[in-house]
Formats: C-alpha cells, structure tokens, sequence
C-alpha cells in the first residue's frame, strides 16, 4: 500500500543519475520524500523533524565516488541513521546480587503485557534462570487466570493474589524469595497514561517491589500517541528498556524509533509471534529497512522456515540448481509458498527485487489455474513433461479446464525455467568442479558460494 | 542479486503467466535463505549470551540524554501561535496539517482534506486564520456525515442477529462485547455471547465474567478448538432459545496472518450459513494504532465485510484520527467510541465532537 523509501526516491532522482554530486535543491526534494516516508510509517512528527535535520547534515555534498547513485547513497544515509538511532546501547541484564532479579512489566491496555510477561520468563529460563510470575493485574477479568494457563505451559510457578495490586505483588516477592527464584517478573494491569490514579497505583507497585527492570511494552502498530505514552511512563517509573510487540504484523513500526529516541533506553526485545518462543532480542537493521518499507529479507526467511518444512524447502532449491526440479515438485512448492499469503505480497517485501518485478501481475486465480493444470498430470508426466504428445495435452486441458495452450505454455515455460536455474546453479558452483562434493556443513547441496551471496545481503545477523 | 536482473526483464517482456519464472525465485532464495539462517543460528547461538552483556556506553548516548529534555518540551501543545495572527501564513499551514499528523490522520489524508482549503485561500474566500480552521474541521465532520451509523438490528428476523466482532490482538474485542451485552440487555434483548477466541489464554473466562455481569447467556468450546463450531453452537442454542442477539467473540488475529484471515472468512460464512443472520460485522480498533488501521480495515473487510469501525480507548491520549481515513477512504463508518471501564463507556460515535478533539 504504501510506497517503498526507493520507489519514492527514484521519481525525485530520476534526473540527476548521472550528476557527481547532491546539490542543496536536490537534497530538499529527497528530504521531502524521507519525511513522508518516515510520517507513513508512523515515526512521531517531532522526532521525524529531527531525523530529517541530522539526515541533510550528512546528504548536503554527500559525493557519489563510491559504486552507488545519489539515490542510493540517500538511502544509505537515511538507512544508516535509523539503525544507529535505532540500536546504541544495549541491555545488559544484570542479575540482582541478592535474588531475585525483580522485573516489572507495564504498558497500555491491549499492548501485550500478560503474554510478554510470559515470553520474557520464558527467556530467562532458557538463561539458566528459576524465572516466577506475578499476576498483578486484577483489572482486566480472567487476566490472572490467563497468566496461570502460559505459565503452566512453560512450567513456570504463578503468584497471584485477589485483592489489592500492591499487595499481590509484595506478597508475590516473599514468595519468590521463599521459594528461592531468582528473577520475578511482575504483570500488571493496562492503564491509560493519563490516568493518574491507575499511574500511582503502578508506582506503589513500583515501590514496593523496587524493580532491577521496567520495562515499558508497546505495541508495533502504536502511532503518534507512542511518545505520550513513553514519556509518561517514564516519568512515573523511569524505564530501563522497551519490549516492543506484535512485530509479526505488517506495520512499519515507526514506533520503534519515536520511543526510543524519546527515552534514550534500549529496545531490549522483540516479539514476533503468537507463540510463546517468538521472543527474541532486537535487531536495528532490520527494524531500519522496515520502518523504510525496504523490505526484511530475514523476517521473510524466517517466516518461509515456519510454512516450508525446511528439509524439503532446501532440497527443491538444490533441485532446482541442479536441472532437476520436476513439475511435481513445483507443486508441492507452490502449495507451501501460498500459506505464506499472495505471491505478489511476497515479491514486494523483497528488498532488491527491480520495480518491474515487483509491478508483475501475478492474479490468485492464475495460481490456481497452474495448479490445475498439474494436478491434472499423472505421475510419470509430472516427472517428465516430455511424455506430453497431443492427446495427453488434450486430457490435461481438458481435466483442468483450462486450453491446449495453456498447457503448452505451462510445460514451456516449466523448461525454460529449469533450464535458466541450471545455469544460475551451474555458474555459482563452478569452483568447485565436483559439484556434490561441495556440500554444505550439513551435507546440504546449495553450493557455498550462492548461500553466502545471499548471506552478505541479508547484513549482520 | 544473484540474476534477479535477467528474472526482471523476462518478467516484464513476457506477457504469458510469469508465475513459473516469480515461483522458481522464491524457491531457489528461500531455499538457499533456509540453508543460510540455519548455518547463521548455529554460529550465533554462541555469540548470543556475550552480545547481551556488551554493555557500552558510548559518546552518542549522552547526547541522546541531551536530546530528551529538549524534545521533551517540544512536544506539546497543537495549534495556537499562528491561529491568533491576523493573516494566513506558512506557519499557519504547517501547524494545521501537523495537528493533523500528530492525531494519526496519516499523510495522504491531511493532504487531500488541506487541499481544497488551499484553493479557497488562494481566491481570498477565507483571509482569518481562525475562520480557516473551523472552515477545515466543517469540512471533515461533513465528510464523515455521508453514513449511517445504526447499529443494524432486523427484529422482523424471527431467528436470532448475529454481531460478529473481530480485530487485531489487544483491540478490545471482548471488553466491547461485555459493553455491548449490557447495552442491549439494558434495552430489553435477550443476548448470548459466543465465545469464538478459543486461541488466547482464558480468553474464555474473561468472556464469561461480562456474560455474569449483564445477565447474558454464554456458549464456550474448547481451547484450541474449532472457533465457527462454537459461533455455530451459539447460533443453535440462541435459536433453541429464541434470544434475540448473539454476540460473537473472534480471536485476535495480525491482518498480514493468511490462515488465521481465512479461518475468520470462515467463521463468517458458517455464522451466515446458521440459522440466525449476521447483521453487523464490527472492527474494532485501537485509538492509539497509526497508519497500519487502514490496511487492518481493508484486510478484515475482504474476509468478514465489515460493517462499522469500534474506536477504543479514545479515553487516553490518543485521537484515533486514523479512523477518519478508514470511513472517508474505504467508506467503513464509524459506529461506536469506547471511552472507559465501565459499562456506560461504550457510546454512539458523534463526528462535530471527534473532529474537534483531534485538534486539541
């Protein structure tokens, strides 16, 4: 929907390609362009003003000596700034000489809480911690109750009390120190910023626990209001870090960056996933080229690996480098592929992906058409189109609904790619002449020089 | 990368299905991708616990400490200073569509509706600073006059309504529910809530506190279990039962998530095919979400065909202002404002009043 940083610089900087250098003029028309790109992903106003500023210190002359246009020399700045904005200091837990580590969780209504509270212990556990839970919420119904059920998931005790939050959560430190845990994580209710009562209840919560850790949650898709918020937060409870949440959707997340040059603290975890291990620490770069709408390389691997099942996913792709990728493995692909939504979707969350790529109509029901076509095979045509003569074509048309060219067409196309991928795969591997003695360390059969083509573009991990 | 250029030319110039070429990419990238990531989080499985304890504090930090009390201040206020000058300025503009901004109208929108306000300033047909702004918060609440904002109830039916409530996770689904059950009870309907999130922990619970508090009926399957089975029991027992309404509680879902989209496109086919009727499907969003709500509302409107936008949480500090973009643009009205806890909370929503506010 909304346009890629590229797309929109590449109208501004249509003209001066061949220019040595970013006049003022320019560089005023491209700021232009990178304000409205940051405002659409949701950057706060203020500290989208401030961006831009630190942006036309370093584009104003910047040369283009180096391989890249101007265009992509702005991007690279803009890219560049994000992340060092973005990233900076890092969290550094430090574990509490006397145990337990006391964490507080707290944030708006709807943020995420309750399952970060759980994610959170989750992780700790994985460090070798005895994490415990505190339901401090007794706001929201049944909001206990739901931290009891995650809890008996991860087999991580859950302290809660009726009553009074304060309390529960002093209580819920006794019992940690009792029970001999050594980080407590304490949940508590959603609560407007502005909403004094519920902000005080929270800093006697505060006080009665005194926290080595708060951390505020805040949800990706937040607008605006996400500076309001942390800065009321933060004034109440002073925030060590931020866990941002819900990053598995698809909003730029703009957010990110407001809070966290707001608050000068660090974005200490990501969640990205309804699943209580989809909890992992931040990345700058990624969240950088996201909040550009450049598209995530890495989230969209990640996300191939949860629909493909990964032994198959690199096997077609070995198969498909070698000329010997069938039809039948086609389908199979293709039927992963939708699981992870429309093709064109995809395509367009691919960063380096040319515009006419990107623009390639590739409609739903062309999908299922092609599908068609090859469910309509038997097993041997699958195998080898070749086999395919006149009545066979007739049959598959005539089994799929579709013509004689349209089956034509397929089985066409179908060599002509087999044929391109083998000299893509052919011409990467040629190294190593024996081909299969190039083996991954897992015995995988993606020649080495191809994975770490790809492994330099996806940046540091 | 790699031959991603020739891919394109091809894929432009052929004007036959482009999908083998598009699909035999994908493969090969996400094969290799897999491969990688792989190799990748074995060599950073390593690496991870000591990048956790590289605590810097570089030069850069402090000047961000610098920063914050700066931006600090800046932050507040809308529009004042140039409102009260004697004529139309740049500045005037500026504070005009920045008030705009910072309520998360979103940049196309604040444009469109400056826009025409440009021309008339041009034509000397508005000269006051004071008569530009109330002539732009005329024109926005006259946008947002077009659509009816009834939430749609046919008693003629002889067979229970189905309100079906769906949006993203920590929306608000359910405290709307329990909201709107009251509301209706209050006016003499007979009300059973559906409970269709069977994902979330004891979301189920939280469905049957509200269900105590105002007096309806509840229908609960088992987690993880089947939501359009449990909508469709509901639908079943209300229609035994001849209740009037069921309210049907939908599992929050990311709009970007396909099989979750489609086993809400479900949900709604197996409510239509029940023997009640669904007569309004509401979306409910979040006060504080930025621009992704446009696209939340296109995404739920393709797989349930919303009928009316729940604002939540409008209490708080956040305007909502993305909710204008999503009626006048995608034509969705808005019909409910959450504005607090309580049960009387939940109220019509009145466009003179939330224009107003979003410049305030």
């Amino acid at each position: 929907m909304f346009e890629t940083l590229s797309d929109r610089l590449g109208g501004v900087l249509k003209n001066l390609r061949n220019r040595g250098r970013l006049t003022q003029q320019d560089v005023t028309e491209v700021l232009a362009e990178v304000r409205t790109a940051l405002l659409e992903a949701d950057v706060n106003v203020t500290v989208v003003r401030d961006v831009v500023e630190r942006i036309r210190l370093q584009a104003v002359g910047a040369t283009s000596s180096t391989a890249l246009n101007p265009g992509q020399q702005v991007i690279k700045i803009v890219n560049d700034e994000l992340v060092s904005m973005l990233g900076g200091e890092t969290l550094k837990i430090m574990y509490a000489s006397q145990p337990p580590t006391v964490v507080l969780m707290a944030g708006l209504q709807g943020s995420g809480k309750t399952t970060s509270a759980a994610k959170l212990a989750s992780w700790f556990k994985s460090q070798g911690r005895q994490p415990m839970l505190v339901g401090a919420d007794l706001q929201r119904p049944a909001a206990v109750e739901q931290l009891r059920v995650l809890g008996d998931q991860l087999n991580i005790p859950v302290f809660s009390a009726p009553g009074d939050p304060v309390k529960t959560a002093r209580l819920g430190l006794a019992e940690a120190k009792s029970l001999g845990r050594d980080v407590l994580i304490v949940d508590t209710a959603g609560r407007l910023a502005i909403d004094e009562e519920m902000m005080q209840q929270v800093k006697d919560i505060s006080k009665a626990v005194k926290p080595n850790y708060t951390f505020l949650v805040v949800d990706a898709m937040t607008g605006q209001d996400a500076v309001t918020v942390a800065q009321a937060f933060d004034a109440t409870l002073s925030i060590d870090g931020v866990v941002l949440t819900k990053l598995d959707g698809d909003a730029r997340g703009g957010a990110a960056l407001s809070v966290k040059h707001v608050l000068g603290k660090p974005i200490a975890f990501a969640a990205t996933g309804e699943k209580l291990d989809a909890f992992e620490q931040f990345h700058p770069d990624r969240m950088a080229s996201r909040i550009l709408g450049m598209g995530d390389m890495l989230t969209l691997i990640e996300q191939a690996e949860k629909v493909f099942e990964k032994d198959k996913a690199e096997e077609a792709a070995a198969k498909m480098l070698e000329g010997e990728f069938t039809l039948a493995d086609f389908l199979e692909q293709l039927q992963q592929l939708k699981k992870m939504g429309s093709l064109q979707g995809i395509m367009g969350m691919m960063p380096g992906v040319p515009k006419e790529m990107k623009n390639a109509q590739i409609p739903d029901d062309q999908v299922r058409r092609t599908e068609a076509i090859i469910f309509s095979m038997t097993a041997q045509e699958r195998a080898n189109p070749e086999l395919i003569n006149g009545s066979r074509r007739t049959r598959i048309s005539k089994g799929s609904g579709t013509t004689v060219a349209d089956v034509n067409r397929l089985v066409k196309q179908f060599t002509e790619m087999k044929k391109m991928m083998k000299q893509m795969g052919g011409k990467s591997g040629r190294g190593s002449k024996s081909g299969k003695s190039a083996k991954g360390p897992k015995g995988s059969a993606i020649p080495d020089e191809l994975a770490a083509a790809l492994s330099s573009r996806l940046g540091p991990r | 990368m790699l031959a991603l250029n020739i891919f394109a030319q091809l894929i432009a110039a052929d004007t036959a299905p482009k999908i083998m070429l598009v699909l035999a990419l994908l493969v090969s990238i996400f094969g290799i991708g897999v491969v990688v990531s792989s190799r990748r989080d074995r060599a950073a499985t390593n690496q991870l616990t000591s990048q956790v304890t590289s605590h810097e504090i570089s030069e850069r930090d402090l000047s961000v400490r610098d920063r914050i009390s700066k931006t600090r201040s800046s932050f507040a206020g809308a529009i004042s200073v140039a409102l009260t000058r004697s004529s139309i300025t740049q500045q005037t503009w500026d504070e005009l569509e920045e008030a705009l901004l910072r309520a998360d109208v979103g940049v196309t929108t604040t444009a469109r509706v400056l826009a025409p306000l440009r021309e008339l300033v041009k034509s000397k047909k508005i000269v006051q600073p004071n008569d530009l702004a109330s002539a732009l918060q005329n024109e926005m609440t006259a946008q947002l006059s077009q659509n009816s904002r009834e939430l749609n109830f046919d008693s003629s039916l002889g067979a229970p309504n189905i309100w079906l409530v769906v949006g993203v996770n920590g929306a608000g689904k359910t405290t709307t529910i329990g909201k709107l059950s009251a509301q209706q009870r209050a006016l003499g309907r007979s009300v059973l809530l559906a409970a269709g999130d069977t994902f979330r922990a004891a979301a189920g619970e939280q469905l049957e506190t509200w269900a105590l508090r105002s007096g309806a009926e509840i229908v609960r399957g088992a987690e993880g279990g089947d939501p359009s089975s449990v909508i469709f029991d509901g639908v079943a027992r209300a229609t035994a039962q001849k209740i009037d309404l069921v309210l049907a509680d939908t599992a929050g879902r990311l709009q970007n998530n396909t099989n979750l989209m489609e086993e809400l496109a479900k949900v709604r086919r197996v409510a239509d095919k029940a023997s009640g009727k669904v007569t309004e499907v509401l979306l409910v969003i979040d006060a504080t979400t930025g621009q992704n709500g446009l696209t939340q509302a296109k995404q739920f409107s393709q797989s349930t065909q919303v009928t009316g936008i729940v604002l939540t949480k409008l209490d708080g500090s956040a305007k909502g202002g993305i909710v204008f973009a999503i009626e006048t643009e995608l034509g969705i009205p808005i019909k409910l404002v959450g504005l607090g806890e309580t049960i009387n909370d939940l109220v019509a929503f009145n466009a003179a009043e939330f224009v107003s506010a979003l410049f305030n």
